[in-house]
């Protein structure tokens, strides 16, 4: 570890402190600590929302997987950017319009149950565990590569960090070292593509043309690692659906006053995503023109050091020592999100609204969210620590998977659907949930003949990868299935009633402190 | 009719009222036509790429060596950006309508 490394490193520490102390100023009830106090420009949340997409895993794992396997690592790029439209279209303005906190809030404003809640809530906290655990054993990996420290004490910084954020400046301290990193992060790729492209006179065609002779036209075209349509559509659904039943990327849109700003959060977001995404074929291009397959595979088999590699080649040490700063601060930003939003399912969905019935004062409800952000982070840090010699990067694409099957239907038929009932929400959950769980765990991330290549040793029951092609209509069926073979639990005349203020608040965004009297 | 369930805090905007007005009926059907439409089209346009990536169509050499997937790739990230756009002038007349909507009943005496 260098003079230069450690610098950056501590300049990104301190700054990202700074905005806590600052922010634990503002943070003094629950909704300043899960929602920013509501108070988000659109701009701001559309950077800290990009700084949701743009993790470890888009940054670091996209450009290794350009180098490494051509085309087919762009599909990712290319799914991250589509399914902004999605967020836009579908989800975004309606779900401001009627959550609070959580995903279960905007659930349960259709469905008062507790049981709603708790299968709502619990479907959050699993997809932030399979995130988090993911996120923290590449943290690991990633820091231990760059700075020299020892695994478990890389884990340990990066969770007390996440922990500092969390537990202090709660949601403000969170978006902005979320807004903070994206800035970081589409800089430092701008740099690194700017500087590749330089190299090859800024002609796309020349770029082309010698990864063509000097490397192979199979990089030119998907093949090296997807060969079947059928994963690939499976994999691309996943990406394109599963935004928008993540919930930590849902409750981003609670940050913001109106439908109005959610909206020009995503369109601000579709634009980073866009400049970001295209950038990567430049910086998964020149890795593999400039660094060399064997020399990335030497430093990872997942071509995770691909784009600090690259920044050595064209930068120096200076150069490698600040895409590996941002790299950190990549994932710091991105697990913090994730804490808090398991907080928020633990704190207020099953502690506040379902054990205490939502009778919590304020200052218990933000203790109930501090103990909440401990225990998440705690059990995370654990878990990480356990699975350091797995291979575990594929747990993003089950959360994915989870959020397009469990989350999404629900999500959709709970605004859009007159006749959808609780135990249809429940059915949709449960089955999406499960049915992404165990043909995930029945599959090839799991299960593999060679010695090491996955968890256990044998064969896949399941061939995709990412099951969503099945599990997405799976959990639409079952939410189809639950509501008309099942009778509503309340009175349908009081149901009715429901849904059309429901279909007045989505639509009209009107609450009962717009109308004066 | 709004307080059938008989509980006693009724609400103090009638939603009930404004979900009976015709304009407003009116309104989110053709907004929904709208938003579903065009998300039938993007989503078909989406999944149409690992489909046809595939196909001999798009593994061939458009320009120099730049291939098919990434020519349509490339009309994919321009689709969301124009399709971004799109929304947000629409989005911006439904604004008005939702807001025409809310000043009807208001005018109403709907309190």
């Amino acid at each position: 570890m260098n003079l230069v490394s450690v610098g950056f490193f501590l300049a990104i520490v301190g700054l990202t402190l700074v905005v806590t102390y600052i922010a634990a100023k503002r943070t003094s009830s629950a909704a300043d600590f899960y929602t920013a106090g509501g108070g988000l420009k659109g701009w701001q949340n559309g950077f800290a929302i990009a700084g949701d997409y743009l993790s470890a895993a888009a940054f670091l794992g996209v450009s290794g997987a350009i180098a490494l396997t051509g085309f087919d690592g762009f599909f990712f790029s290319v799914g991250y950017v589509v399914a902004n439209l999605v967020l836009l279209y579908v989800i975004a303005e309606p779900m401001r319009n009627l959550g609070r906190y959580t995903l279960a809030d905007m659930l349960t404003a259709r469905f008062n149950e507790k049981r709603i809640r708790g299968v709502a809530a619990s479907g959050t906290i699993i997809i932030v565990i399979l995130y988090m655990i993911a996120q923290l054993v590449g943290a690991g990996a990633l820091i231990k590569l760059l700075f020299g420290i020892e695994y478990w004490i890389a884990v340990l910084i990066v969770g007390v960090m996440m922990t500092t954020y969390v537990l202090f400046g709660g949601m403000t301290a969170t978006s902005w070292v979320q807004i903070i990193k994206a800035s970081l992060l589409l800089f430092g790729t701008g740099v690194l593509a700017t500087l590749v492209l330089i190299k090859f006179d800024f002609s796309l065609m020349k770029m082309f043309d010698t990864i063509a002779t000097d490397h192979g036209e199979e990089f030119l075209v998907p093949g090296i690692k997807y060969t079947s349509t059928i994963d690939s559509v499976s994999m691309m659904m996943a990406l394109v659906l599963g935004t928008s039943g993540l919930p930590h990327i849902l409750m981003r849109f609670f940050t913001v006053k109106d439908a109005k700003t959610a909206r020009s959060s995503i369109s601000w977001t579709t634009w980073i995503t866009a400049i970001f995404f295209s950038l990567t074929i430049f910086l998964g291009f020149g890795a593999l023109n400039f660094v060399g397959i064997d020399k990335i595979l030497a430093e990872s088999k997942a071509g995770n050091t691909a784009a600090p590699l690259l920044a050595n080649y064209l930068g120096g040490d200076v150069l490698m020592a600040f895409i590996g700063a941002v790299a950190f601060a990549t994932i710091l930003a991105v697990v913090s999100g994730l804490v808090l939003t398991g907080a928020s399912a633990i704190s207020h969905d099953i502690y506040g609204e379902i054990i205490k019935g939502g009778q919590l004062t304020e200052k218990q409800q933000v203790v109930a969210a501090r103990t909440g952000s401990i225990s998440i982070a705690v059990v995370s840090i654990i878990l990480a620590l356990f699975a350091q010699n797995l291979n575990v990067s594929f747990l993003v694409s089950f959360a994915f998977c989870i959020g397009a099957s469990a989350n999404l239907p629900v999500i959709l038929y709970t605004i859009y659907w007159k006749k959808f009932n609780s135990t249809g929400a429940i059915t949709a959950m449960v089955t999406g949930l499960l049915s992404c769980l165990v043909l995930g765990a029945m599959g090839p991330n799991v299960w593999s003949p060679v010695e090491g290549a996955a968890i256990f040793v044998g064969n896949p029951i399941v061939p995709l990868a990412v099951p969503a092609v099945i599990t997405v209509p799976l959990g639409f069926i079952a939410g189809y299935l639950g509501t008309v073979l099942s009778s509503s639990k309340v009175p349908q005349e009081e149901a009715d009633r429901i849904y059309k203020e429901i279909r007045v608040k989505a639509n009209t965004g009107v609450s009962v402190s717009d109308i004066s009297h | 009719m709004a307080n059938i369930s008989g509980d006693k805090n009724i609400d103090s905007v009638d939603y009930h009222a404004i979900e009976a007005m015709e304009s407003f009926n009116k309104f989110v059907k053709k907004k929904n036509t709208f938003l579903f439409s065009i998300t039938a089209v993007f989503l078909t346009l989406y999944i149409l790429l690992p489909i046809l990536a595939f196909q001999p169509v798009l593994q061939q050499k458009f320009f120099g060596n730049i291939t098919g997937v990434w020519v349509y790739s490339a009309g994919l990230f321009i689709m969301t950006i124009v399709l971004c756009t799109v929304y947000v002038k629409k989005a911006a007349s439904f604004d008005k309508a939702a807001a025409a909507i809310l000043a009807e009943y208001q005018a109403k005496g709907g309190n």
